[in-house]
């Protein structure tokens, strides 16, 4: 564990810039803090913070002059890693034969720096590992952003009102998969960041930004900053038997209820930063010489989802959020061995009716019991 | 493509023209449609007039008048393939406000003459009246859209035209929620998309320019609107814009009368 002061975080940044890093840290726009590229630590949200409840986000104002002192935002990492949008590529008609040409930008895209990655974001960042590069398939355009990324994770010194990571076992100390680690500490005189490294990238970096070794005291406070996080979750989810308490109730009256209240607008799959689902246009100029391929976010809630030759698998909205909260739940874990969900609670703020997940798998769980119960006492 | 160009013609009903005005707007893509397709009705741009049958025919406007009824059972006959473009065309438009009122009193007070005014009592949609092949939603209509749905014909292929929530857009383009974050009405999650998200990019709430999406729960949206403090006179008024008549919008509108 070493201790860099934090008027030496400037030089932290510069030392990736200098590296050929694209920096992307936390940064203020339109009342949220969202992930830009930074220049200097005067581009952090230094003294804000965010309340969260569902449906609703706030900035406030923080006493001192913290640079990770909120939540995770809107946005997730999945943004730089797997864009929203992508050109696959472009088809060239040469007379009686075509030429097909790979995008530039997928072949030497950014290479990235995150600064301020959350135990929950590093876990979901793993889990989209599972989906973009296993050993079935790898998406070429994920693969280059992620093997040249350059992790600054830091562990969460307060919680937000809709996180749940502890519940989820994501959360809130990162574990492994990161270059730097860092916890601020910030008050009663000192703002330093306790900073651990987790590669040889990291050790590399760090010989350029000016430490001291930290001692047991100082890594101690560090430690109890991450602990007391722990206690303040937002949220909570029971996840005991959460895989069968999905399968089992694919006719609870519940999804009636769901149904009723979500609008299907898809905000939740795309805050969700282990969502992955994306659908493919093609588009042909006027001459119908040249044709392009995109890849673009989609979602199981919009109505085109489900659309095959013949119908729509999942016309109904009760089908689709159900769709959507027993793959995440449940089903995933068969896919990929590990929940869908990392507990950031994105999916609960970034609601516009406030639907959270928690209460809704909280609500089943509820319903299920009953039913049981009415079964055994064979009412 | 054939050896013929395809002839496009492009009608007009009652409308403030300003569909049509973007796709004169298309003026760079224009130049390379004009090349491709023979645009051979279009009395908005051109004096020039070449007669039927169309390959495509363009319509924007309501039908609003029983002359209009007879000339879009005319203009069907006439065009292969029939697109609406724009609120009026598909849904109406903002004088279809005048459904929910009485007409004949509106005459009184707006004409010296009103016997002269012949009026059907509502502004109905083109598709309405006839077998509409595809509508381009939007108020107005966005030109890129439009060139979309052009091309996808010409190639005889589908149009890229999403029909999901405004806020997807917004999502895609890394806005940030102003619903969620400032607290201000967005019509979005019941919106269909078109515009690129227009007002929420400019931290706007969202009006409903592209009528209702496919599967718009207004329901929904209103009941966590009221719970936030909206009356339902305001949500009557926000629900009744230029997408006023279109179903899901319509009813929504009347439950808060
Ligand atoms: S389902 Fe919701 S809480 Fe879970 S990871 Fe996705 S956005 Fe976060
Ligand atoms: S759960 Fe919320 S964010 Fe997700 S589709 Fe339904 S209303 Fe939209
Ligand atoms: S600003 Fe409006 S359109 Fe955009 S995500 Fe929020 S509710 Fe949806």
């Amino acid at each position: 564990m070493f201790i860099i002061q934090r008027r030496d975080f400037d030089i932290l940044i510069s030392a990736l810039k200098q590296r050929g890093y694209t920096v992307v840290g936390p940064a203020v726009r339109d009342n949220a803090i969202v992930y830009d590229e930074v220049n200097s630590a005067s581009d952090f949200p230094v003294g804000w913070t965010d309340e969260q409840e569902k449906a609703t986000y706030r900035l406030k104002r923080r006493a001192d002059e913290a640079l990770f002192g909120y939540s995770v935002g809107p946005q997730s990492w999945k943004r730089f890693l797997f864009p929203s949008h992508v050109k696959l590529l472009s088809v060239v008609k040469k007379g009686k034969t075509m030429e097909i040409q790979s995008d530039a930008s997928n072949e030497k895209p950014p290479q990235y720096a995150f600064i301020g990655v959350r135990s929950c974001e590093l876990n979901a960042i793993v889990i989209q590992d599972k989906v973009f590069m296993n050993e079935q398939f790898s998406d070429p355009t994920y693969v280059l952003r992620r093997h040249n990324a350059f992790i600054v994770a830091v562990n969460c010194t307060q919680s937000g009102g809709t996180c749940f990571c502890v519940s989820m076992n994501t959360g809130p100390r990162v574990k492994g998969k990161f270059d730097l680690a860092l916890t601020e500490v910030v008050g009663n005189g000192v703002h330093h960041f306790v900073a651990e490294v987790g590669s040889d990238k990291g050790a590399e970096v760090m010989k350029e930004v000016p430490h001291k070794n930290a001692d047991a005291s100082g890594a101690g406070v560090a430690e109890k900053l991450v602990d007391a996080t722990a206690q303040h979750m937002g949220r909570t989810m029971n996840t005991d038997g959460i895989k069968e308490l999905l399968f089992n109730n694919i006719d609870s009256a519940h999804w009636d209820d769901v149904a009723r209240r979500c609008l299907m607008c898809a905000n939740c799959t795309m805050v969700c930063p282990t969502c992955f689902c994306s659908t493919v246009e093609d588009a042909t100029d006027l001459s119908g010489d040249y044709a392009e391929r995109w890849r673009r976010w989609d979602s199981c809630f919009t109505m085109d989802f489900g659309k095959v030759t013949g119908g729509n698998f999942r016309p109904s909205s009760k089908a689709r959020y159900r769709q959507w909260m027993t793959h995440k739940l449940a089903s995933w874990i068969n896919q990929f061995g590990a929940s869908g969900c990392v507990g950031c609670g994105r999916c609960i703020t970034w609601c516009p009716v406030g639907i959270d997940i928690t209460a809704e798998a909280e609500a089943l769980r509820k319903n299920s019991v009953r039913i049981e119960a009415e079964h055994s006492t064979g009412v | 493509m054939n050896a013929r160009k395809p002839k496009v013609a492009v009608y007009k009903f009652a409308s403030c023209d300003g569909c049509q005005l973007s796709l004169l707007d298309a003026e760079e893509e224009l130049l390379a449609i004009a090349g491709t397709i023979d645009i051979s009705y279009f009395p908005e741009a051109s004096r020039r007039m070449v007669r039927g049958p169309y390959d495509i025919g363009l319509v924007e406007g309501s039908v609003t008048t029983p002359h209009d009824v007879e000339r879009i059972r005319a203009v069907r006959k006439e065009c292969r393939t029939l697109i609406t473009i724009g609120a009026c065309a598909t849904a109406g438009g903002i004088q279809a406000l005048r459904n929910w009122k009485d007409v004949k009193e509106f005459t009184r007070i707006v004409y010296a003459n009103p016997e002269h005014i012949s009026t059907l009592d509502r502004s109905l949609p083109i598709g309405s009246f006839v077998h509409v092949d595809f509508e381009l939603r939007g108020c107005p209509i966005n030109k890129f859209q439009l060139i979309e749905v052009i091309v996808a014909y010409l190639h005889k292929r589908k149009p890229n035209i999403p029909t999901h929530s405004v806020c997807i857009d917004c999502k895609l383009k890394g806005n940030v929620c102003v619903m969620v974050a400032n607290g201000t009405p967005c019509l979005g999650p019941v919106t269909h998309v078109g515009c690129g998200a227009l007002c929420p990019s400019y931290q706007r709430g969202c009006y409903g320019c592209y009528g209702p999406m496919d599967s718009a729960n207004t329901s929904a949206l209103s009941a966590h609107m009221i719970e936030h403090g909206a009356t339902k006179h305001e949500l009557m008024l926000m629900f009744r814009g230029f997408n006023a008549y279109a179903e899901a919008f319509r009813r929504e509108s009347d439950s808060h009368e």
